[in-house]
């Protein structure tokens, strides 16, 4: 979706944040458009919550700037959090208080009538009738619909998650994503980081991969899965002689038989070559169907091979991208 | 959350521009949350049990210290008005101090550490505004504590022992009336130096991000200040330690009334606590909120 002129919600610049010898992030920059429901991804220690804290005002960036809908959390304060709402690792709340007074104690210190949507957000979360109860005494997925509950107190028009459905059953998972999804066809711009990648697969359309502090990949998720090369599967009549056409064939790659059919990699005027070639030697096509990429394939690809994944931070992220894969397509 | 999707928007943006919550507000919270944990009143029944203690000690062993060393000790079964002044003889040294920084010391570490700092810091309302209200709460409870244990103090002295004349200091008798307004007088001097206390324990919480190490770090200095004042040959540098500031009332309880300690105690304490206060509020609006 487009800004029409307006400035993005989320537009960070050459963001570093160093702690003494360690690079926890390196110049990374990010493009949330209006619209988006953009996934933040990367392995454990890769810089995502220091990003997201940099951009939420609550760490100061070595060098950089992060801009929320053209504010500068450093700069501006609270008054660039203005329809912004998110939360950071665990949501966290006052135990010795119930839900709802942490609810309103928040909507106190965001004004603008917050404390009149309490009731509203409670039953959007279905945390209604534990409202009374004491914090310390929520599981975790109750405290993370709690850290939901009080995000959708500030109305907001981006809302920053870090790891939102951590610790939910499957079906608070399930719920997770479904409130998400409603919430971005409600006009929300939702910044997403996961672990979760069937998740960011299923809800985001646009995706960064971080590793070792850098951006290896942003852009459209269908772009990365295309990048990933196409892969196709075959079903045939004779799947013996077909892996052997497969094998002098120009432009089939890496097939591979595995009892249900063949696996190969091909673009399209390849695989158009190779199902004549299978007509002419008399082999039947039973099923010739695409295969894309799961996000989790392209995911670890980027993120394990030498991708920065096994080097030290600062390390380039993107030079042990092999060149099949050049998904090193920052934006 | 499995009704989501019958459930009403909740992401409507807003059109009009919002409208910011004042210190006022932050301020009234900071005092909930206080309320609402059981640690705020652990200094509190520590400064109310030792006067109601004091006074049924005193009653039990009906002790007249007619021959003591302190005027008010003397008196103290004459008149009840000498109990909350001797009270607070007691207690200025340690005890308040010690309360005042049960509080100070905890009221940012103790977010930072249960990481609702970033709860707290990611809505609407600025560092600089949070920082205030937190330094007002916590002079808020310091000025509780004193002036709840005169209270208990008096009132328990005054039941015990009358609502009676007393001598002050300078060996001059004042009506009962009068000394009840010269104990409330003495408790409210007597907050300069524990407020520069709290601002001292508001520093370290800011800084350390530990309440433990505030609380004893803050109470470590004054420990340390009082074993400096008793160094042979250091008693040019008396007169300017914090803890020599705890007797600033005393000037309230003459006749006439001597200010020149009072006066004296206001900068000298200005000196360590405008400081602290600064340095806190620019740790505070600097610092990267990483716990949690």
């Amino acid at each position: 979706m487009s800004d029409g002129g307006s400035p993005p919600p989320v537009k960070a610049r050459g963001l570093v944040k160093r702690y003494k010898e360690v690079l926890a992030v390196d110049h990374i920059d990010l493009n949330v458009r209006t619209g988006d429901v953009y996934g933040f991804l990367g392995p454990n220690g890769a810089g995502k919550t220091t990003t997201l804290r940099m951009a939420l005002g609550l760490i100061t960036p070595t060098e950089g700037t992060v801009e929320l809908f053209g504010r500068n959390p450093m700069r501006q304060g609270a008054r660039a959090l203005e329809g912004v709402a998110g939360f950071v690792e665990a949501p966290r709340f006052y135990p010795y208080l119930t839900g709802r007074k942490n609810l309103e104690l928040l909507a106190a210190l965001d004004g603008d009538g917050a404390s009149e949507r309490i009731d509203e957000v409670l039953g959007v979360v279905e945390l209604a009738p534990r409202a009374g109860h004491r914090v310390a005494g929520y599981s975790h997925g109750m405290r993370q619909r709690l850290g939901l509950a009080s995000a959708l107190l500030r109305r907001p028009r981006l809302l920053i998650l870090d790891e939102p459905a951590t610790g939910l059953d499957p079906a608070g998972m399930r719920d997770m994503r479904r409130l998400i999804r409603r919430l971005a066809d409600d006009g929300i711009t939702v910044l997403l980081s996961s672990h979760q990648l069937p998740e960011v697969q299923e809800l985001c359309d646009r995706v960064a991969i971080v590793d070792s502090g850098r951006v290896v990949y942003e852009g459209a998720l269908s772009d990365l899965r295309r990048q990933g090369g196409a892969g196709y599967r075959l079903r045939s009549t004779d799947d013996v002689r077909a892996l052997e056409l497969a094998r002098l064939q120009t432009g089939i790659e890496h097939p591979l038989a595995d009892g249900t059919g063949l696996g190969f990699q091909a673009d399209e005027d390849a695989v158009a070559a190779f199902s004549l070639a299978l007509g002419r030697a008399g082999i039947g096509i039973l099923a010739l169907t695409p295969e894309l990429a799961t996000l989790e394939d392209l995911f670890f690809r980027l993120t394990e091979n030498g991708a920065g994944g096994s080097q030290p931070n600062g390390a380039d992220a993107a030079q042990g991208v092999s060149d099949s894969d050049r998904l090193v397509a920052t934006q | 959350m499995s009704s989501v999707a019958a459930s009403p928007p909740v992401g409507v943006s807003r059109s009009k521009r919002s409208r910011r919550p004042s210190t006022a507000t932050v301020y009234r919270w900071e005092l909930r949350k206080l309320v609402s944990q059981k640690r705020t009143y652990l200094g509190l029944a520590l400064v109310i049990i030792l006067p109601i203690f004091f006074v049924v000690f005193q009653n039990v062993h009906q002790r007249h210290d007619r021959g003591a060393d302190n005027i008010f000790a003397a008196q103290i079964t004459q008149s009840g008005l000498a109990t909350p002044v001797l009270m607070l003889l007691f207690l200025s040294v340690f005890m308040l101090p010690l309360a005042a920084v049960l509080v100070a010391g905890d009221i940012v570490a103790a977010e930072d550490g249960n990481g609702t700092l970033k709860t707290i810091l990611t809505r609407s309302v600025d560092r600089g505004r949070v920082f205030a209200a937190k330094a007002l709460a916590a002079v808020t409870y310091a000025a509780i504590a004193v002036f709840l244990s005169a209270a208990v103090a008096t009132v328990a002295g005054v039941a015990s022992w009358g609502f009676q004349s007393v001598r002050t200091f300078s060996g001059t008798v004042v009506s009962a009336p009068e000394a009840l307004l010269l104990v409330f007088a003495s408790n409210a001097i007597y907050l300069i130096p524990l407020l520069t206390v709290a601002a001292i324990g508001l520093l370290l919480s800011t800084a350390t991000r530990n309440s433990a190490a505030a609380v004893v770090g803050t109470i470590g200095l004054v420990i340390l200040l009082f074993i400096i004042a008793q160094i042979p040959g250091l008693e040019g540098i008396k007169p300017y330690l914090l803890t020599e500031q705890f007797e600033n009332w005393h000037g309230l309880l003459r006749t006439p009334t001597d200010w020149a300690p009072i006066a004296h105690s206001a900068w000298v304490c200005a000196l360590y606590g405008v400081p602290a206060l600064f340095a806190a509020y620019l740790i505070f609006l600097r610092r990267d909120v990483a716990g949690g």
